[in-house]
């Protein structure tokens, strides 16, 4: 739906507007420590202009910044949450109480979706709404499922196998499926995808939880600095034999304390994080929790599943090779034969191989003329029985695995030759999968399929290898063919007849040796691994299992998406280091506008002269009042001015850590130290031009 | 500056660095229990004391209990201190009969000794027996300096563990610290100075007859021994008698003075050399004599002087490299030792070329000598104080409070920044770990990993308790000195007014809460007020860094270690090294900037105007 549901940004701006001023309330201001501070300065400065009667322009001016500072990083915080609430309630309306067909003793007995319970039956035919999350049984189907995942084009679901489970709120498109419950209200797919948006943004991540930490101490230690200040200045004052010089009263200090603190960072360290999860979720990924999406920052290794991620997903035929003494027309017609009832992609390949290489139509067969042998794991191998036609003999042709065939053409006293061995053994290390051809004893040679590795798929590789995340790819092949492949593609390592085990205890090695691994998965023989791995993306096509072990939810089904996962989550991390280096870079220019306005005067010789501190106003600001205001003012609207790169986040570039961290210390660093100079010149410069300091 | 002072400079720091990788390793190996030449003789030793004081050398300590044992030695070792210090009247090694400390001198200076800080509140001459000095001072200043190692070498081995809830045994590293380095280097240290004439002797202070007698000026007191006073009429600055309400002149009390003709003089000697070597070497700085290293017996010679100064450096910079081969990453280490290395030159570039300038005040004479020694001249003189507070050792040769504004800036600076540039023997690493950190924090964050440091994750405990290591020293200085300004007690100790004066406060609790226990000079300390403040002050400066240093240990050695990727920050290098030096720069600054202004900057722009306090 993310991609479907167009926003409407002017309501949620309205909408974020309000919850701003909502926000002011205690209860949530105290969850952000270095925010509550400021606005305990903005209550105290309140009570201070009232109290004190010093109602004056500037301190009314001061008083109403530190309450925008405090607007503003609410108002950060509020538009990034607006678009995952839209989201839960667009949601939330799906889930409308429908009528289902329930099954009772073989009778359709209609009863509203609510009163499901678990393990019971229900028909789904063409153009109703599925009750309830649930698995198929019986028959097959298309869904639409655009309504959760915003693709438009409606998938198959079917009973058995790992495309069976069927969400709730989804609608049928055709034919006539029977469902098993397995989710009752209140506990639905649904339920947990809203729970999921609403739920993975209120607990703070570990590394939130530490960054705060920092700032917090921080905040401390610019209090500390701030009210050590008046007694050091007035004992200077007093030596100076001068009196009222040094400007210390209460909106001043609680000004310099709040452009001290990291309120850059602070007002917008719940953004980023929301924002992260966020931008996951206009990729159709839903994470279970901002900690996932950190953790994806942080992976190590990637287990990706060879086929559909870094291949193409089906194996083409790409060559035949005939056995000594037999022509290739010859074994291309046979193998052409042999496949022409084979509906797999690998089969029509073969069919389309032989056309188009050799000139060979398809021919109509039929019963009781062929008999089709269809592949099964026992025999592994599929076919065709040709009677006796036209003056020619019955023929009975096969194709399989090697030894399968070996096997077969043994059993009937035939000759394997070698060279077909070779053949078999050559196509299988240079990572193809051979496909042995045989007519009674005879062996006819060997068709050659490839996996077709996806382009483009090996410098993302290699870009994730400079990232630091090594790649392992997943597969059923043998090992050579697992090792060719992976050669091609470039990945760093793999596991060739990979059992579900095999990834399991490859994911528990990885993480003895401190590793953080992310996988992809959709079987049920994959939810042991998506549960132990740090970042476990389960497919929506998947199992229910499946669905429910993993930390995130691939809407799209899209095993590449786990690249991206992890992009997003280390862009998370850049924004929060980069504003937080920010935010205290910052503070110097702060320091050159606000010291010599409080302390300008003193030591001075002449009343109403300049002290020599005065000579640390490097921008020339233009009064004690108006540089005061500039910093403040400055420090309210950075906060607004970067809400688009806390939402966006930094951009991210594969490159080493140390060019990476470089570029951003250049910008985030230097640059946060010296732009603020520019900009609080400018308000100064404009402050003094309308008049709102002298 | 001439080629006699660049030789000396490169000199200085060449043999410094030379002896890096020398004495690193080595000091590497006696923590490893590796064998060193040392050991056909000091093994033995070791063992016995093993064996008398029932150390189980194979029991391993969670950080808990080796913080736990770093804190009882200190503790009783400031209680036995502070009552040696408030009996020594009655003890003996006590020619000259003197008298008792007051509480608050003996609880100053037992916690200043058993914290490593050795500020000294009182002159030891005329305040220390020769059993307080030896018995007592020596003694801590020999166990604080291997106490700190000990926890410096608890953290390198923890970093390099993995998966293991404990960090060592500190009474290993204690006595492995003393026996092996600490009394070793402070023997070979102390041979020279007694060949260059510093005493080392248990006779009493000796008497000689002036060559050239003198007439002084002294207070008259009566039979009593209480001054005599007159009443004289109050002038004001400008000599004009001062009138009260009533238009008469109001009187003030003034001393009377009488003329006192010396032709003696009371030499104070002792066993100094040993005393000073370890002092030196080991980051303590507390002198024998209430100068100091400016004291012609304590540093007689220009050559006495490069000895004594190379003593401060050698251990401090040989530490990086031990922590280099413990934490099994010498790169890393090696770039710590730049940033250390650049920041130290850069602050005693900026010294030296402040000493140098011309002060209008005293018309513009060079070079500026008052409060050096002429023996050192202005190059060593500045080079001596920017070293012994950029190395936590707080020993002078110089009176600091008499250089140039921006010059008497740089100690001060070097003490606030936390005294990392190579800092005090284990604590001067340990405390630029905490900065460490803070940069791999925000650096690595910024290259879009949660951070790590040496394979080892970053969280919220590690942050904590980083932090709680800067903030600690920082807020001991800051809060203390805020209440001097405003209370009495704490202005009626100032000799100096004005923005000087403020200096003076702020260097003395700098110095404390970051246990250097340099003294800017010119404060009056020795009274309730600052002996209690600065005495808590080193407490908190002492123990919060170890305490951190510690935690963090711990959860490090527990801690799985995962293999460096290209993905992982490199710890080494221009980026990492500028990022790390611009953290310590701008955390010291933001927190010290402000103060700084109403001190020595301020202080500058006065004396360019031509006016002094």
């Amino acid at each position: 739906m993310s991609t479907k549901v167009e926003f409407k940004y002017s309501e949620l701006f309205v909408q974020a507007l309000i919850d701003s001023f909502k926000k002011l309330h205690p209860r949530d201001q105290i969850k952000n420590p270095v925010m509550f501070v400021v606005w305990v300065g903005s209550i105290w400065t309140t009570l201070f202009l009232f109290g004190a009667g010093q109602c004056n322009l500037f301190n009314v001016q001061i008083c109403l910044w530190l309450w925008f500072t405090c607007l503003f990083a609410n108002f950060a915080e509020a538009m990034a949450e607006g678009r995952g609430k839209a989201h839960a309630d667009e949601l939330r309306k799906m889930r409308t109480k429908t009528m289902a067909r329930k099954l009772v003793g073989g009778q359709e007995v209609s009863v509203s979706s609510s009163e499901l319970k678990i393990n019971d039956r229900v028909v789904c035919v063409a153009g109703d709404l599925i009750p309830a999350d649930g698995e198929i049984v019986e028959g097959i189907a298309t869904v639409d499922e655009s309504a959760i995942t915003g693709e438009s084009a409606p998938v198959i679901r079917e009973s058995g196998g790992d495309r069976s489970a069927v969400t709730g709120g989804t609608k049928v498109t055709s034919d006539r499926i029977v469902i098993r419950v397995t989710a009752e209200e209140g506990n639905s797919f649904l339920d947990r995808m809203i729970s999921m948006i609403e739920g993975a943004r209120r607990q703070k991540t570990p590394n939130e939880i530490a960054l705060n930490i920092v700032l917090v101490s921080l905040t401390v230690l610019f209090i500390i600095v701030v009210f050590t200040l008046p007694p050091f200045a007035h004992y200077n004052e007093a030596a100076a034999g001068q009196k009222d010089v040094v400007l210390t009263s209460a909106p001043v200090l609680l000004a310099l304390i709040v452009c001290l603190i990291p309120t850059t960072i602070g007002g917008l360290l719940s953004a980023i994080g929301i924002a992260g999860i966020d931008r996951l979720m206009r990729r159709n990924v839903l994470a279970t929790s901002g900690r996932a999406v950190e953790a994806a920052g942080d992976v190590d290794v990637l287990l990706l599943d060879k086929t559909g991620t870094i291949t193409l997903g089906n194996r083409m035929a790409t060559d035949f090779l005939p056995a000594p003494g037999i022509k290739i027309e010859d074994l291309a017609a046979a193998a052409q034969l042999a496949s022409l009832a084979d509906e797999t992609p690998e089969g029509r390949s073969i069919v389309v191989l032989a056309k188009e290489k050799y000139g060979l139509r398809e021919r109509e067969l039929k019963a009781p003329l062929a008999t089709f042998v269809p592949f099964t794991a026992q025999t592994r191998m599929s076919g065709v029985d040709l009677a006796a036609m036209d003056g020619q003999p019955a023929r009975e042709i096969r194709k399989g695995a090697d030894a399968s065939v070996r096997a077969w053409v043994e059993g009937q006293a035939g000759l394997y030759l070698k060279e077909v061995v070779d053949a078999v053994e050559k196509i299988s290390r240079s990572g193809g999968t051979p496909l042995v051809v045989a007519e009674g004893p005879i062996v006819l040679g060997v068709i050659q399929l490839k996996d077709v590795v996806k382009g483009g798929i090996k410098e993302r590789f290699a870009q994730l290898r400079k990232m630091g995340v090594r790649t392992v790819m997943i597969t059923g092949d043998n090992p050579l063919t697992a090792a060719a492949i992976a050669a091609e593609a470039g990945v760093d390592d793999f596991i060739a007849q990979a059992t579900p085990e095999d990834k399991l205890g490859r994911i528990r090695q990885e993480q003895e040796g401190g590793k953080l691994i992310a996988m992809i998965g959709d079987g049920t023989n994959d939810a042991p691994a998506l549960a132990q791995a740090d970042v476990g993306v389960a497919m929506n096509t998947g199992t229910q299992a499946a669905r429910e072990a993993g930390n995130m939810l691939d809407l799209d089904s899209n095993p590449t998406k786990l690249i991206e996962v992890v992009e997003i989550g280390k862009q998370l991390l850049m924004t929060r280091g980069a504003l937080t280096t920010f935010s205290i870079a910052n503070d110097v220019s702060k320091y050159f506008a606000i010291l010599p306005a409080m302390f300008g005067l003193l030591y001075a010789t002449t009343a109403g002269g300049h002290g020599p501190l005065d000579k640390l106003n490097v921008m020339y600001l233009h009064s004690p009042q108006s540089a005061i205001l500039s910093a403040v003012i400055f420090n309210a609207l950075i906060i607004v001015a970067l809400i688009p790169l806390a939402l966006r986040g930094v951009k991210y570039r594969p490159l080493g850590a140390a060019v990476i961290l470089r570029q951003n210390m250049l910008i985030y660093g230097v640059g946060g130290i010296i732009m603020p100079f520019i900009f609080i010149k400018l308000i100064d410069v404009l402050l003094v031009a309308v008049h709102l300091a002298p | 500056m001439n080629t006699n002072e660049i030789l000396q400079i490169v000199l200085f720091f060449g043999l410094g660095i030379a002896l890096t990788p020398l004495l690193g390793r080595f000091m590497f190996k006696v923590f490893t229990g590796e064998k060193t030449f040392l050991h056909p003789v000091l093994l033995p030793i070791e063992k016995l004391v093993y064996k008398l004081t029932g150390i189980n050398p194979g029991e391993e300590m969670s950080w808990v209990k080796y913080l736990w044992a770093g804190v009882i030695m200190t503790t009783v070792g400031f209680a036995s201190l502070m009552v040696l210090l408030m009996t020594q009247k009655w003890l003996p090694y006590n020619p000259q009969g003197l008298d008792n400390l007051s509480w608050h001198l003996a609880f100053n200076t037992a916690w200043s000794f058993t914290c490593n800080a050795d500020w000294q509140s009182y002159t030891g001459e005329t305040t220390m027996s020769y059993f307080s000095q030896t018995l007592g001072l020596s003694v801590h200043q020999f166990l604080s300096g291997a106490g700190g190692i000990a926890v410096l070498v608890a953290i390198g081995r923890a970093l390099k563990r993995a998966s293991v809830k404990t960090i060592g045994n500190f009474w290993v590293d204690l006595t492995r610290g003393t026996l092996y380095l600490v009394i070793p280097l402070s023997v070979l240290w102390a041979i020279p100075l007694m060949w260059q004439g510093v005493p080392q002797t248990w006779q009493p202070y000796v008497t000689a007859n002036l060559v050239e007698p003198y007439t002084a000026q002294v207070p008259k007191v009566d039979d009593k021994g209480n001054p005599v006073t007159t009443s004289v009429p109050k002038t004001d600055d400008k000599g004009q008698p001062v009138k009260g309400a009533d238009g008469k002149p109001v009187m003030v009390d003034q001393p009377v003075m009488v003329d006192q003709k010396v032709e003696t003089q009371l030499i104070p000697i002792g066993p100094v050399a040993s005393f000073e070597s370890c002092k030196q070497i080991f980051t303590n700085g507390g002198g024998w004599y209430g100068v100091n290293s400016a004291h012609p017996l304590e540093n007689p010679t220009p050559l006495s002087d490069f000895w004594e100064m190379l003593a401060i450096i050698v251990v401090p910079m040989a530490q990086v490299y031990m922590f280099g081969l413990l934490i099994g990453n010498k790169k890393h280490a090696w770039c710590l030792f730049a940033v250390m290395l650049a920041l130290y030159v850069g602050s005693f570039g900026v010294a030296w070329w402040a000493e140098s300038q011309p002060n209008p005040v005293v018309h513009n004479i060079s070079p500026l000598l008052e409060g050096k020694e002429q023996r050192f001249g202005v190059m060593n003189s500045v080079l001596w104080g920017v070293s012994c507070t950029a190395i936590d050792n707080g020993s002078v040769n110089s009176m600091h409070d008499s250089w140039m504004p921006l010059a008497g800036l740089m100690p001060m600076w070097n003490i606030l920044i936390g005294e990392i540039m190579f800092g005090g023997v284990g604590c001067g690493v340990y405390c630029m770990l905490f900065h460490v950190l803070i940069a791999v924090f925000l650096a690595g964050l910024m290259i879009g990993r949660t951070p790590e440091y040496l394979g080892k994750k970053l969280g919220a405990w590690e942050a904590t308790w980083a932090v709680i290591g800067v903030l600690g020293p920082n807020a001991a200085c800051l809060i203390p000195a805020a209440f001097s300004c405003v209370l009495p007690a704490g202005l009626s100790s100032l000799t100096n007014a004005g923005p000087h004066g403020f200096s003076e406060i702020l260097y003395a609790f700098g110095e404390a809460a970051n246990n250097n226990g340099s003294a800017f000079a010119g404060l009056n300390a020795n009274v309730p007020w600052y002996d209690v403040t600065l005495g808590l002050a080193i407490i908190i400066g002492r123990f919060a860094p170890i305490a951190a240093a510690l935690a963090i240990a711990g959860r490090m050695a527990a801690k799985k270690t995962v293999e460096a990727s290209p993905g992982t920050l490199p710890l080494y290098g221009w980026t990492f090294g500028l990022t790390l030096t611009g953290v310590i720069i701008i955390v010291a600054a933001l927190t010290f900037f402000p103060a700084l202004c109403l001190g020595p900057i301020v202080e500058h722009g006065l004396m360019l105007s031509g006016r002094v306090f």
